[in-house]
């Protein structure tokens, strides 16, 4: 026992009021789906949270006809700046209830809510205020003048960052003067229905963002409708193929944000405490549910010993628990079915040789968890070096040269993001240079930003989501 | 061209990959003949092995050409156009009987050819700035994005503009920084493999370009489903099989460029739409700090 | 022409006074020694570090936690005078709170020390006398430290026989800056010679003053945090209080990781003193949770930190009443001295 112990300091939740169900948010109402609806459970507790609705073909194709409407009648020929100000508005009333879709994030996600009320929440406000100036400057995207919108997009989102990942899709695809129907992931749809809740607040006009909820079939069904114009999916490798696969031979613009593996290299001369911090940062923010997170350590051999001692003491310092607690760094792991992943690919680390180290951390009796994992003597022939895990387990290897750390960091089929940790300047560009992903943080990690480009190279995905590029991405020019 | 009283020399028509004019592995050759169906040559007809062996080069040479200097890269490309230029009459001849046009219109292709490859060369060097930049995030961070090639590009190129419609189809790839493996018009190939020949005299460096004579539809499935290939251009494919090698590209989430329901107007300025599908965004983040 | 890298380290030199503990013995042996070591520890990422407190500034203490966290702070507060205007009056009411803070709670703890000028020891002492609570002085031509090395040595000796048993000096900043490591380094050592009795007494505890306002960067920070702990400094000390910035949650940050690698490297347990700026009871609370979770709790001891401060202690005792009364106190319900 600490000396210092910090007493619970738990965020209220009376803040939130969460309805016994919910139906599916189509042409400006809330509906009933006519598909089986399911239960959303707290991860932290296994309590049943409500019961959502599922969203049929048939719900599916309402909700974009709907959003075909508001294209053609509404939102479409409405004035670009008029556009802009709705979104101003979303991102206001965004801010005005952060602290109600912060408590809302962390019940539904498991999140710990310093990170949904100091990143996921934020952000998400953050983006619809940057693509809100937008709306009124298409011009300006460089896709020449007068880009026009391609009309109706559909959106799949994942559960890792629920609202954030919603605000990525739905404030460039507005700005440019599209619609969307929107599938939140099947474990996490409420604060995508509280949004909608938003859209109302703002008076956006029907059919303008249309919420199915549902499982894979219903995200199927958005994909493949007939007359979506746009896909955007958020998620892994696999469904991302397959969604490739069901658009190829259509019309629709496709932009995959897919899995990642990526490598986070410290140098020996890296600024070591800062370094450790962002190890931390990398792996364990959001419980490692992080598709762009830092999940190789690549250290340099000479400080190898220093950095792992380093950050074995660090991480004994991580709190681990209720995910409402304002003092938890660590939440609860999102689903059954995502710690039993976690689970095996760990168990299959040990088997394979690599050495496990977990923190003493005692772990709550109900609700899925995972500790702060690290494992060293990693191979890069190992699993847990090339498979993503997805949770908060790091693997750890090691390089002699720069030349061997960008070999082995570009050893992957992901290439979504990387670290560097160097004091040195010419170093850090030269690396950076090398390394194929698509986000590298120097002596950083896991920071974003709306004007800041977002995305993946090789089977991480393609297409950019945040600033310019994002935007381009739901335009197309007169030569298009 | 050649005086009655001299017997001609004929060329074989063999690939260019890696530099050097291989025959295919398959020892396959096919006849290919003019607009109007006279015999031009037996003409080397590339296996799914020789386009292995393409992909392999194109690897290979991927890291020197994407880590050249843009101006170096542009110096090169415009070197290409000067070859080409030294080889215009017998573009024009080869082009009009690929194509069956008359003088002046093989002219006129010929031309607009040599004058996109210049295009692209000029481009090199401006693509970071127009595609990219620093970005004002909310915090002390300098942050900027560059455009990169996405690496080895499978190209099919078009089957009926023999070197206007190939150039317009390669030239972006390259310019990008890319690495490519192109299958050419399978019944008007020779001026491609001219082309070939062009290239290898022009300082691009081997491995960079890989020209394969023969048929899209039997290649196009094996470079669609390539697990090396970072992106492919469709628009030689066969209408009736591109979304089948659309779908196969989806399994390594290749970078696609649909094919046109019909092939389109060469002529037509093609802005950015053929360099952008196959760059890659990267965002650099470093704080700012004492 | 023959490179000699290391011209001071040529054979017959002179071994420094006072070599610094092993593993570091040598690193003294010259200039261009001391610089290659202190240039050799690993840099600080300025942004990095003021995100890490920043982070650390979210944690949030309560109840029972805020109250040990108040009772703990108040027995780490340097209650401290330092003014032109200081009279042995003043010094005898600032003795007169530091053994009761609180007339209202007599469980309220007593502070950890009185810090005074060197001149006014003797009238803390007195005041003192079998309290347990430590005397402090500033020396060393404080708060500039622009003086000759005698006249800083007999600042020192002077406090000491007036009584004070800690003795807070300052670094030679120009010196640091101008790259003089070893001259900083030794004259820590002269000071700490200094602390000792003539009469055999157990010498001052010596607290050694980077005024990090004055050396800008984190690294330096880290670089004069080393100095200070191998030239024999008992605590590591932020500021004299008299510029601005002062003790900011970064440069504790980073002095509190030398010390903590200074005893992994050494075994050597160094304490640490932040001073000026810390005003409210948030501040302190934020320094409390800085330490436990980046030393851990063998710090959390006045032992070991001090806060050096003069307004912090008021608002400490607000807090607690507020605890203790469950209702918002004010400033008449505290005493001024």
């Amino acid at each position: 026992m600490s000396v210092f112990e910090y007493a619970p300091a738990p965020e209220s939740r009376s803040i939130v009021n969460i309805a016994p169900s919910y139906g599916l948010f189509i042409d400006g109402e809330f509906v009933d789906g006519t598909g089986e609806s399911f239960k959303t459970v707290n991860p932290a507790t296994e309590e049943v949270l409500t019961e959502v609705s599922s969203a049929s073909d048939a719900d599916v194709d309402r909700a974009v006809r709907a959003a075909r409407r508001a294209f053609e009648k509404t939102w479409g020929p409405m004035r670009p700046a008029d556009r802009g100000k709705y979104l101003f508005r979303i991102a206001r009333l965004l801010q005005e209830r952060a602290r109600e879709f912060a408590v809302l994030e962390s019940l539904d996600n498991g999140k710990p809510i310093r990170e949904s009320r100091d990143v996921d929440v934020p952000l998400a406000a953050a983006h619809f205020f940057y693509y809100a100036g937008w709306a009124d400057k298409l011009d300006h995207v460089g896709l020449g003048t007068a880009p026009r919108p391609l009309g109706v997009a559909g959106q799949v989102i994942p559960w890792n960052f629920p609202l954030l990942m919603l605000a990525w899709k739905v404030a460039p695809a507005l700005a440019a003067g599209n619609t969307v129907v929107l599938k939140p992931a099947e474990t996490t749809p409420l604060s995508a229905l509280l949004f909608a809740e938003i859209c109302q607040q703002a008076d956006l006009p029907a059919g303008v963002v249309n919420i199915v909820t549902g499982a894979g079939n219903t995200g199927r069904a958005v994909v493949e409708h007939g007359d979506v114009d746009k896909v955007a999916f958020t998620g892994s490798t696999e469904v991302g193929r397959s969604i490739a696969r069901a658009v190829a031979g259509t019309n629709k613009k496709l932009t995959l944000e897919l899995g990642g593996k990526a490598a986070n290299i410290v140098f020996d001369d890296a600024p070591i405490d800062q370094a450790v911090e962002g190890i931390v940062q990398g792996i364990f923010f959001n419980q490692g549910h992080v598709c762009c997170a830092g999940s190789r350590l690549l250290v340099q051999e000479s400080i190898h010993d220093e950095v792992i001692a380093s950050l074995q003491r660090r991480i004994g310092t991580l709190r681990v628990g209720d995910p409402l607690d304002k003092n938890t760094d660590i939440g609860a792991i999102n689903s059954a079915e995502q710690l039993a992943r976690i689970r095996e690919l760990s168990d299959i680390g040990e088997a394979e040789g690599a050495n496990r180290w977990q923190p003493a951390c005692e772990l709550p009796d109900r609700g899925f968890w995972f500790p702060p994992t690290i494992f060293t003597d990693v191979s890069p022939a190992h699993r847990i070096a090339r498979d993503e895990v997805f949770g908060p387990v790091l693997s750890v290897l090691t390089f002699r040269t720069p030349d061997e750390a960008v070999a082995k960091a570009n050893n992957s089929t992901y290439g979504l993001s990387a670290g560097i940790w160097s004091e040195k300047g010419s170093r850090i560009l030269k690396i950076a240079n090398q390394l194929r992903a698509g986000v590298v943080w120097a002596n950083t990690f896991n920071k974003f930003d709306p004007t800041s480009p977002f995305g993946g190279y090789k089977q991480s995905g393609y297409g950019r989501e945040g600033g310019r590029h994002g935007l381009a991405a739901y335009l197309k020019g007169a030569d298009q | 061209m050649i005086g009655n009283d001299r017997l001609a020399v004929r060329k074989t028509y063999k690939l260019y990959v890696n530099g050097a004019f291989p025959r295919s592995e398959s020892g396959r050759t096919y006849e290919v003949t003019d607009a109007k169906g006279h015999f031009q040559g037996n003409v080397a007809w590339a296996s799914r092995k020789d386009a292995r062996d393409a992909v392999v080069a194109a690897r290979g040479a991927f890291a020197k050409w994407s880590g050249a200097t843009a101006y170096n890269r542009g110096q090169v490309l415009y070197r290409v156009a000067e070859v080409m230029e030294g080889r215009h009459v017998q573009f024009c001849d080869e082009v009009a009987h690929a194509e069956g046009l008359s003088t002046s219109k093989a002219r006129a292709a010929v031309d607009a050819a040599i004058d996109r490859w210049v295009w692209y060369a000029g481009w090199t060097d401006k693509l970071a700035a127009v595609l990219g930049g620093s970005n004002p995030v909310a915090g002390p961070y300098f942050d900027f994005s560059t455009p990169e090639p996405s690496g080895v590009v499978a190209v099919l190129a078009p089957q009926q503009s023999s070197l206007l419609g190939l150039v317009s189809v390669l030239a972006p790839v390259l310019a990008t920084g890319n690495t490519a493996v192109v299958v050419t018009s399978k019944e008007r190939p020779i001026p491609a493999v001219t082309l070939g020949e062009v290239l290898a005299t022009s300082d691009v460096p081997g491995g960079v370009v890989n020209l394969l004579t023969g048929d899209a539809e039997e290649l196009g499935p094996w470079l669609a489903e390539h697990a090396d290939v970072d992106g492919i251009d469709l628009t030689g494919a066969p209408v009736s099989r591109a979304m089948e090698f659309e779908r196969e590209a989806a399994g390594t989430i290749k970078r696609v460029i649909r094919p046109p329901a019909t092939e389109p107007d060469w002529t037509a300025d093609p802005g950015l739409t053929r360099m952008t599908p196959f760059l890659e965004t990267k965002t650099v983040w470093h704080p700012m700090g004492v | 022409m023959t490179h000699v890298l290391d011209p001071d380290a040529l054979p017959g030199a002179t071994p420094a006074v006072h070599a610094p503990l092993p593993p570091y013995d040598d690193v003294i042996r010259s200039d261009s020694a001391f610089r290659a070591f202190l240039h050799g520890l690993p840099g600080v990422d300025q942004v990095g570090a003021e995100a890490r407190v920043a982070q650390l500034g979210t944690r949030s203490i309560k109840t029972t936690s805020k109250a040990w966290a108040i009772d703990t702070a108040i027995s780490m507060v340097d209650l401290t005078t330092l003014e032109g205007a200081d009279t042995p009056g003043k010094v005898r009411s600032l003795a007169a709170k530091a053994k009761q803070p609180d007339p209202s709670d007599p469980t309220t703890p007593r502070v950890a020390a009185v810090c005074v000028y060197g001149d006014l020891a003797g009238v803390a002492r007195d005041a003192l006398v079998g309290t347990g609570i430590h005397v402090a002085a500033v020396a060393t031509a404080f708060p500039s430290g622009r003086a000759s090395r005698a006249v800083k040595i007999a600042d020192v000796r002077d406090a000491v026989e007036n009584g004070a048993d800690e003795i807070d000096m300052v670094i030679d900043r120009g010196a640091f800056l101008t790259g003089r490591y070893l001259d900083v380094y030794e004259e820590i050592v002269a000071v700490k010679e200094a602390c000792s009795r003539p009469d055999g007494g157990a010498p001052a505890h010596l607290k050694v003053i980077l005024e990090t306002g004055e050396l800008k960067t984190l690294d330096n920070v880290r670089r004069a945090s080393w100095i200070a702990m191998l030239a024999g400094g008992d605590f590591i000390k932020t500021s004299t209080g008299k510029v601005t910035p002062a003790a900011t949650l970064p440069v504790s940050l980073v002095m509190l990781e030398a010390v903590r690698d200074f005893r992994i490297a050494t075994g050597r347990q160094i304490g640490f003193k932040p001073a000026g700026g810390i005003k409210t009871t948030k501040d302190a609370v934020k320094h409390l949770v800085l330490i436990n979770e980046t030393v851990g709790p063998d710090w959390l001891h006045a032992d070991w930190f001090r806060f050096g401060a003069s307004s912090l202690l008021n608002d400490l005792l607000l807090q607690r009443q507020k605890l203790r009364t469950g209702h918002y106190s004010g400033p008449d319900y505290v005493t001024v001295d």
